[in-house]
């Protein structure tokens, strides 16, 4: 799997109701510009641009309250057709929280609009205007070999434009790097020699110069014509043809560069980077695979990609960005990493605040912004796993949520492609913001919400499955019962072959599990062994479950499942053992939940239970059942 | 996809771009019968055209597209590729 960031590939796909949520927009709804925020941050195409901008028209003329979009104007003077650019502009813009409106000066009339103060330019008031102009209106579209004359007379030129626009307006103004096409003349020889293709590199310091000088802002589309690469960036076709400054398919990433350099220069940008642990910092779960099974560090590709992941976030944290932790693991066991593992680039004193526990993770992230004083919409949740980001996406839709794919190899560049963290300034206060806000990995109280998982659980469209112990997953099985120390009631480990005799004892009621959901396939993940008793009862001597499917309702549906076999055997009642570890606190009340009352409890803190089957109700599930 | 598939995605592309609600177009329909498809609003049916189908049309072809039905021959001829 490549990443390719032309594909804006960390925004979730357009959902099918997209056309009929911009319509039901009414100008008197409440929270419309949030609905609007929510709308931009699908993957749209130009098409669905063109939607998005009516239905802002629309609100807007409507007098439509906003908020928590920004308004902005923005003028573009250009040297080319610009109009494509303008209608993809606005949704971008709402994605960095932008209520953009767009005026663009009539086509190739740089000068004449820039110094007459009675132009279109002119006569329409911009919060900023951009000077979109490329290579061929800075007289670069033919080298000149041996002379740096060329780079001069571009400078030269936009220096005139710049004292001509001062001398009319005091709007700020953002200035581009400009891309040439990369077809040398000699060769490798081009970086040797002045008035050369690659003297745009010259320019490029020149324009920026010039921006520092005179407090402009930089819109650097070298890099982004870097990015994907020039010869994509540069569509010969469609420039003879419309003057389009850059091919068609690019025209969104360019829109969101500049959306997100707006959102800077209004301050909506991002402040805090929320990193998920299991798969997202390390390769492993540190619950079951324990700090010596997690892969990281040098060594491993695996390991290296996530070595990775935590080098990004150190040098965001010391660019100013506030890093926290939020997973669902026991607080102690997560910490052990940090102070334990020897190739962790992250350390307690880099995180701000540290949630790690089994509440779910919209509290979590709450209770992050709560403790940091900023708001959810100022967080980046980093977490390798679909379904939470999609629960973090209903609950909390202002907090960033790149969609990440499954390699870690690509997490850096994605996360970093999404422009989360835009900014036109870098100052002291920034090299130290982040070491004044640790408070050493504090821990934020939460307070968790009852939330409605309902209609959560039904959208994952999950399918779980119930079967005997079979030859098939007999490693497997064996695998899980003696790895599974969080979610394991009684801890009893059994070898493969002990596993393997469970298959044909009738005495032995296996279940091996299996999920689904529409993220994907995540195997074999649950077991349980019930063992018939001669007063006609079953007693569960083992129930396990990986903890990556916790919170899915896959316990009630296993009990479903072994009450409706025990029924077929005309069994009266279950009997349950709880047997306290050092690692199994988060089941200590597992039962009890499920509806079983303790009949004995011990002073070691063994517990016994007892469901009787004509008491048992079973639940309406959010499963599809695969038999 | 067939010719008639292919017409009726490349009306309900245009009238969406156009703002036309129930546009309907046959294949003798030119840029000079519908409201609003000026010089600007070609340029946007052709780049639209181009993603919704996933093909790039040739300079050669994009100049001598006379009509709806010469839209819907390339974008045939290109998906069959």
């Amino acid at each position: 799997m490549s990443f390719d960031p032309i594909e804006l590939s960390w925004l979730a796909p357009v959902p099918a109701d997209f056309r009929d949520r911009l319509r039901a927009l009414a100008i008197d709804a409440p929270k419309c510009g949030e609905e609007l925020y929510q709308l931009a941050n699908y993957r749209v195409d130009s098409t669905q641009a063109g939607l998005f901008n009516r239905a802002l028209n629309r609100l807007r003329s409507g007098g439509a309250d906003l908020a928590p979009l920004v308004p902005f104007r923005l003028n573009i003077l250009s040297n080319a057709t610009v109009d494509l650019i303008a209608d993809a502009l606005p949704v971008a813009a709402a994605r960095h929280r932008v209520a953009l409106s767009v005026t663009i000066a009539p086509f190739d009339q740089v000068f004449q609009q820039a110094l007459d103060p009675d132009s279109e330019l002119h006569r329409t008031p911009a919060d900023a205007i951009l000077l979109h102009l490329d290579h061929r209106w800075l007289g670069l579209t033919t080298p000149s070999p041996g002379s740096g004359d060329r780079i001069i007379g571009a400078l030269s030129r936009l220096t005139e434009l710049l004292d001509g626009l001062a001398g009319t307006v005091q709007t700020p103004l953002i200035l581009q790097t400009v891309s040439t096409y990369p077809y040398p003349l000699f060769g490798s020889f081009d970086r040797c020699i002045a008035g050369s293709t690659r003297d745009v590199d010259a320019l490029n310091k020149g324009i920026v110069s010039l921006a520092k000088e005179r407090g402009h802002y930089i819109l650097d589309v070298a890099t982004l014509s870097e990015t994907v690469g020039a010869v994509r960036f540069h569509d010969p076709v469609t420039w003879n043809l419309y003057k389009l400054p850059m091919a068609s398919n690019v025209v969104p990433l360019f829109a969101d560069w500049l959306g997100r350099l707006l959102g800077a220069i209004r301050g909506t940008s991002r402040k805090c980077l929320v990193l998920d642990l299991d798969n997202t910092l390390w390769g492993g779960v540190i619950g079951d695979d324990g700090l010596e099974g997690l892969r990281l560090g040098q060594g491993s590709g695996e390991g290296e990609a996530f070595l990775e992941v935590q080098r990004l976030a150190l040098d965001l944290k010391r660019r100013g960005i506030i890093l926290a932790i939020c997973s669902k693991n026991e607080e102690a066991t997560a910490r052990s990493a940090f102070r334990d593992h020897p190739e962790m680039l992250l350390h307690e004193r880099d995180i701000s605040v540290f949630q790690a526990n089994w509440l779910d993770k919209a509290s979590n992230i709450e209770a992050i912004a709560r403790a940091l004083d900023i708001g959810v919409d100022a967080l980046v949740l980093l977490d390798d796993n679909g379904a939470e980001r999609a629960q973090i996406r209903a609950a909390l839709p202002s907090v960033a949520v790149p969609e990440i794919g499954n390699e870690p190899a690509h997490y850096p560049a994605i996360l970093t492609a999404a422009g989360y963290f835009e900014a036109v300034s870098f100052s002291n206060e920034d090299r130290i913001r982040a070491e004044s806000y640790a408070a050493n990995a504090f821990r934020a109280e939460v307070k968790a919400k009852a939330r409605d998982l309902g209609d959560y659980l039904d959208s994952l469209e999950m399918t779980i499955s119930h079967s005997a112990f079979d030859k098939v997953n007999r490693s497997r099985i064996a695998q899980l019962i003696n790895k599974s120390n969080q979610f394991n009631l009684t801890s009893k480990r059994y070898s493969e072959p002990a596993v393997a005799a469970m298959e044909s004892d009738s005495a032995k009621h296996t279940f091996q599990t299996r999920l689904s959901d529409r993220f994907g396939d995540f195997g074999l993940i649950a077991v349980m062994i019930a063992e018939a008793r001669n007063d006609g009862s079953w007693d569960i001597d083992t129930w396990l479950m990986s903890c990556r499917v916790l919170g899915r309702k896959v316990e009630w549906s296993m009990l479903d499942a072994l009450v409706a076999a025990a029924a077929v055997h005309d069994i009266s009642h279950l009997t349950a053992t709880y047997m306290p570890t050092a690692k199994n606190g988060m089941v200590s009340r597992h039962f009890d939940n499920l509806g079983f009352s303790r009949i004995l409890a011990g002073k070691d803190g063994v517990v016994r239970y007892r469901l009787m089957l004509s008491d048992y109700a079973p639940q309406k599930l959010p499963f599809h059942r695969d038999e | 996809m067939n010719d008639q598939d292919t017409l009726k995605k490349v009306s309900s592309l245009i009238g969406d771009l156009l703002d036309l609600d129930e546009l309907t177009l046959t294949r003798e329909t030119t840029a000079r019968d519908v409201e609003g498809w000026d010089s600007l609003a070609h340029v946007r049916i052709v780049v639209a055209a181009e993603q919704a189908f996933g093909v790039r049309f040739s300079t050669g072809e994009i100049t001598s597209m006379k009509n709806v039905g010469d839209l819907v021959n390339l974008i045939e001829r290109r998906s069959r590729i």
